[in-house]
């Protein structure tokens, strides 16, 4: 893992990496939104108003996802002190809370017409909620401090603690009586969603995938101009300026 | 198209589903690249006053 640690390799390998995360994100949202508003049928039950599902549940992965990655990224960052995981647990945040945004959003949409509500505090839907809070306490945490290097610790620590959330989310349909349906996709026995909505679905999901990827590598790489454009202003000023410390020092790239 | 459009009656929950989508997704990507190009600029200018920066 140390050898991507080095920013300069960072930058040339997701240069290269990008443009395909790209393309193939393009592609995925072209042909998922095609096979979803078009190919899918309607629901026996719901009629058209499933199509929602093919943007509400691979958000709702996303959200999960997203969250598993920072909580990695921040367990990375306090325990080897790895240069690129702050700047990827930092540049994930936004991101997975743009997709659990999404998906409490949609999931609204979906709850109204087929609930009779849009929103009912059972444990699936509180626990997303709880997720998004998650999302913006790392973000404000880690802005909270002068000390950039404090603040991505103090994130780090709040994210591994908001671990906890994800398993209660996965099985929060299975443990307390709820509105929402149980798992239907990644569920013991396999997939109980027929194959004419599953493919749209698992092409939406890769195509989700595809474009977290885009946009991670894309921040991730702003964090790391930024961090030079920071060092170079710290030279011009301050030529004998210490190094904030060990951490930041190591975080500022080339 | 007019029945697409409708989405059996449905119109009023799913466009404004795949709208939101467009949004949040749309957003995220703006945000990310406009503050890409602000540190491209802040970069260039350095780079612009320090040709004999070695790299």
């Amino acid at each position: 893992m140390q050898r991507f640690a080095n920013p300069g390799r960072f930058m040339r390998l997701s240069g290269a990496i990008m443009p395909w995360c790209g393309a193939g994100a393009t592609i995925g949202l072209a042909i998922g939104l095609y096979l979803a508003l078009v190919v899918a049928p309607p629901d026996y039950q719901q009629g058209e108003a499933v199509r929602i599902m093919f943007v509400h549940v691979p958000a709702a992965w996303m959200a999960s996802f997203v969250y598993g990655f920072l909580a990695l990224a921040s367990a990375v960052a306090l325990i080897w002190r790895h240069p690129l995981a702050d700047i990827a647990a930092q540049a994930a945040a936004p991101l997975g809370a743009g997709f659990t945004l999404l998906c409490l959003a949609t999931g609204s949409l979906w709850g109204e017409p087929m609930w009779g509500t849009w929103w009912v505090w059972d444990a699936r839907l509180t626990s997303v909620l709880v997720l998004f809070f998650l999302y913006v306490g790392y973000i404000a945490v880690v802005n909270g401090f002068d000390d950039p290097t404090r603040g991505a610790q103090a994130g780090a620590v709040l994210a591994l603690v908001g671990v906890v959330n994800l398993p209660i989310i996965k099985f929060s349909v299975d443990w307390w009586n709820t509105l929402h349906q149980p798992a239907s996709v990644f569920r013991i026995g396999g997939p109980t969603v027929d194959t004419s909505m599953l493919v749209p679905l698992l092409v939406m999901a890769v195509a989700f995938m595809l474009y977290f990827a885009v946009l991670l590598l894309l921040r991730m790489r702003t964090a790391i101009v930024a961090s030079r454009v920071r060092a170079a202003q710290l030279g011009e000023s301050e030529p004998t300026a210490e190094p904030r410390s060990g951490r930041a020092a190591a975080g500022t790239v080339t | 198209m007019n029945q697409f459009l409708a989405m059996g009656g449905y119109a009023q929950f799913v466009w404004p589903a795949y709208g939101i989508a467009v949004l949040v997704l749309g957003g995220m990507a703006l945000q990310s690249y406009r503050a890409w190009r602000r540190q491209q600029t802040l970069w260039s200018a350095i780079e612009a006053t320090r040709p004999q920066r070695r790299r």
